[in-house]
């Protein structure tokens, strides 16, 4: 079995909740999971003893190319403002931008990791006129670009590697790392926004729990109904990509399952819909947003059809909050 | 005099620095900054304010719930709306569970490992404390974590995920519990007591809520050898290291008070200095001389406040704002609501030795077991088939504010809607009373203050004194500055 490979997690820009759903992690849990994917943490903000010149030291070893970099990790946003100065996030201790740190330690590293959207492609952090001209590491929405710029290669050969999401599952960050350190992620594994494909060639529609009441167009109008979320309350759950429903959070759940929209948190741009999240836009009763692959004359013809075809039991329980007609039990042998 | 500049300040929530004036072994004084700004005031400006549902968790991971509730409780005096019963049981369940597991987050992962390092190897206590505690190899963090992932299963259930829950609502919940889902809950919370009876404390959690004095206290402790328990072995190394002599600060504290249950609430609402005092959030007011932010003069009060950053300005030194209440400076968390509350070991252990490290984390580990026994209760008072939700229009001109006790102390969300769109949304998190700059009167932030005569070993460069303090008020620097 050959060294395990060393980790350095840096956050800026963002809220730290990408670590925190790391913490999530089962099966096995975050110290068994470093190492079953073959992974030592060299520092990490929330989890290494080290603090202060401890860690000033380390990343100067790290930066001069004395202690080898076989994995950055990136959380956050990355602040390039103001007016350019990356002063919005000078890091602690060093009096020295972010922006600074990322850029050099990027430039040793044999991959480079963002974790979470805003690390990816700048997140909620760029919202509305992105008050910080924050951007992600080789992405500015949906433009390549970003701190590190289009052409950025990390010293192993791939660009840098996104796992988006807001925040990510913890099972993307182990599974992710464990096939970077088995060598076996190459470029063509990521999509066209670099997420690697083996998650986010899924929709978040694939295991919703509501899919009969989608199929119906049996749809929720306020919030706990169990009706499908998308004709009313915003649910992009057919465009995003990502597998949710079918890996699911924190034991069970996914936004779908707990009752609310999915907004597309894995995409770029995500944090400007350009209506309310919880709104879906439409025009004359057809959401302006179809579900992916869906030519809008079939959605059209299908989704009057299938409310013509409604049942009485999805009708009525798709504006409960609790089972009001359970399916009816069928006393004939099935066929 | 030396000057010691300490960061990268890790194990808390976000980025710290830390500038210490060094005299004869002694910290003479201390500047507490705040090194990164986001902006997230100014990208709630023009929103739907509906959206900040989405936009405000993620002001934070760790205390993304709390921001949530706060929102939604914003939005719920904007819009005249309450929750059913159903609704504010799930969403206390929500706003505890993320609280529970950020105290224990709090020990086992932030606190504790700091006595387990180097510097202490020549303790007698240490070897079975670095056994349990080191970051990175000790037993405790690797049993916790999988308790507290078992733990947050809660959040799968009732939020749909943690952090950055969209569940939590002006009129209540989105997700309605279902009869069999009530037992599964039962069962979840019934395997996080299991751990905290088994590791935490090594008793049951009725015994540690009922502890009515620090002679109580005292006497539990010396019931059993240290190391039954965490709580215990904790207990004893404090008082060796003398941790309710370190880190005091104003011994004035604030609680928004926590939990709402009808007419009632969990835990109190109210000001301490020197005795429980009615609360006027009226008085609240920010201060940005020692800002890097744009203002007047005059400290203004967050429903008329702004946050506009300014990097060239003449004596700031942090992104953090110094709010104060009634002019003074007010320390927030656990300690405080439990002091507030009248949980009768607190009252004893802050009348004795104040506000201090040994006093904030005991408080918090008193406020775990009283809010697992809580969410138990609030758990069978479930009743699936009545409603979770409520829901009403929001009015084009309106305005809220939510107040509500996240983890780490009383967090407030002002909001002002004009038009249909939010005019103003102004917050001030627990970590921007407790750490915040000084004021125009020249008076520091609470951290400022308790770091005053924190002793400093020769040759260090990052006090473990230092650390024990910053840590003890489980800072969550995301939310601080946002």
């Amino acid at each position: 079995m050959s060294a395990p490979l060393g980790v350095l997690w840096l956050q800026s820009g963002g809220c730290g909740g990408c670590t925190m759903s790391l913490l999530n992690a089962e099966s096995p849990e975050l110290p068994g999971l470093l190492d079953a994917a073959g992974l030592r943490l060299i520092w990490h903000p929330s989890l290494s003893e080290a603090s202060g010149d401890e860690v000033v030291s380390c990343l100067e070893r790290l930066e001069r190319g004395d202690e080898p970099l076989d994995l950055l990790c990136v959380e956050g946003a990355l602040l390039r403002g103001p007016n350019g100065s990356g002063r919005f996030h000078l890091l602690s201790g060093t009096d020295r931008p972010m922006i600074d740190w990322v850029q050099s330690l990027a430039a040793r590293a044999r991959c480079v990791v963002a974790m979470g959207t805003c690390a990816a492609y700048g997140g909620i952090t760029a919202g509305a006129d992105n008050p910080t001209d924050a951007c992600g590491l080789q992405y500015e929405g949906v433009h390549p670009g970003g701190l590190l710029g289009a052409d950025f290669r990390a010293v192993g050969g791939l660009p840098v590697v996104n796992i988006a999401g807001c925040p990510i599952h913890p099972n993307w960050v182990g599974e992710t790392l464990a096939a970077l350190a088995l060598g076996a992620l190459v470029e063509s594994d990521l999509d066209p926004y670099q997420r690697p494909r083996m998650f986010y060639d899924h929709l978040v529609h694939h295991g919703c729990p509501r899919n009969e009441f989608y199929e119906y167009k049996a749809s929720a109008l306020e919030h706990s109904d169990l009706g499908c979320l998308m004709e009313h309350l915003g649910c992009l759950g057919t465009q995003a990509h990502a597998d949710c429903n079918t890996r699911l959070w924190n034991g069970q759940g996914s936004c779908t399952r707990g009752g609310y929209a999915c907004i597309n948190c894995t995409a770029p741009e995500f944090e400007e819909p350009g209506h309310g999240f919880q709104q879906t836009p439409s025009v004359a009763g057809i959401p302006v947003g179809l579900p992916t692959d869906m030519p809008k004359a079939w959605f059209v013809a299908l989704a009057s059809l299938s409310k013509a075809a409604t049942p009485q039991r999805l009708r009525l329980n798709a504006t409960a909050d609790h089972l009001v007609v359970p399916p009816s039990v069928r006393h004939t042998r099935q066929r | 005099m030396a000057r010691l500049v300490v960061g990268p300040f890790n194990r808390v929530e976000g980025d710290l620095e830390v500038r210490l004036d060094v005299v004869d072994g002694q910290v003479r004084e201390a500047h507490v900054v705040s090194p990164l700004y986001r902006g997230f005031e100014q990208i709630l400006q023009g929103k739907d304010p509906l959206d900040s549902l989405v936009i405000v968790p993620r002001i934070c991971g760790i205390c993304s719930v709390s921001q949530s509730v706060a929102a939604a409780s914003a939005l719920a005096q904007a819009q005249g709306l309450s929750m059913p019963p159903n609704g504010e049981r799930a969403v206390n369940l929500i706003l505890a569970c993320e609280n529970l597991a950020d105290h224990l987050t709090h020990f086992y992962l932030f606190f504790m490992p700091d006595l387990a390092r180097e510097i202490y190897a020549d303790e007698p206590w240490y070897p079975a404390l670095a056994e349990r505690f080191r970051a990175g190899s000790g037993v405790a963090a690797r049993e916790f974590t999988a308790a507290r992932a078992r733990l947050l299963h809660l959040m799968g259930f009732l939020a749909g995920k943690w952090p950055h829950s969209l569940s939590l609502q002006p009129g209540g919940s989105t997700r309605a519990v279902q009869p069999q889902e009530r037992v599964r809950l039962l069962m979840i919370l019934g395997g996080f007591r299991r751990f905290l009876e088994e590791r935490t404390y090594g008793d049951r959690l009725e015994t540690i809520a009922g502890l009515s004095s620090r002679r109580a206290l005292l006497e539990w402790r010396d019931q059993a050898p240290s190391g039954t328990g965490d709580l215990r072995q904790f207990l004893a190394v404090a008082d060796r290291l003398g941790l309710d002599r370190l880190g005091r600060a104003t011994d004035r504290f604030m609680s928004f008070g926590g939990f709402p249950l009808g007419e009632s609430r969990l835990f109190r609402r109210g000001v301490w200095s020197d005795g429980v005092r009615d609360l006027d959030e009226g008085t609240i007011a920010e201060d940005l001389s020692h800002s890097w932010m744009l203002g007047g003069a005059e400290p203004l009060h967050p429903s008329a406040g702004s946050t506009l950053p300014l990097m060239e300005k003449e004596g700031a030194y942090s992104w953090c704002k110094a709010p104060r209440l009634n002019g003074q400076v007010i320390e927030v968390g656990a300690l405080a609501r439990q002091l507030i509350d009248g949980q009768p070991l607190v009252r004893e252990l802050v009348g004795h030795s104040g506000g201090n490290v040994a006093n904030r984390v005991i408080a918090r580990l008193i406020e775990s077991a009283r809010l697992l026994i809580a969410m138990e209760e609030w758990v069978r008072q479930l009743c699936p088939g009545e409603p979770f939700c409520a829901s009403g229009p929001l009015p084009e001109e309106t305005q809220g504010v939510g107040l509500i006790e996240a983890a780490r102390g009383s967090l407030g969300h002002w909001l002002r809607v004009r038009n249909g769109r939010i005019l103003n949304y102004q917050i001030v998190a627990p970590t921007t009373w407790n750490f915040s700059p000084r004021d125009r009167n020249q008076v520091p932030g609470a951290l400022e203050q308790a770091l005053v005569g924190a002793p400093v070993r020769p040759g260090e460069r990052t006090p473990v004194s230092v650390q024990h303090i910053v840590r003890s008020f489980d800072p969550c620097m995301v939310c601080t500055v946002h």
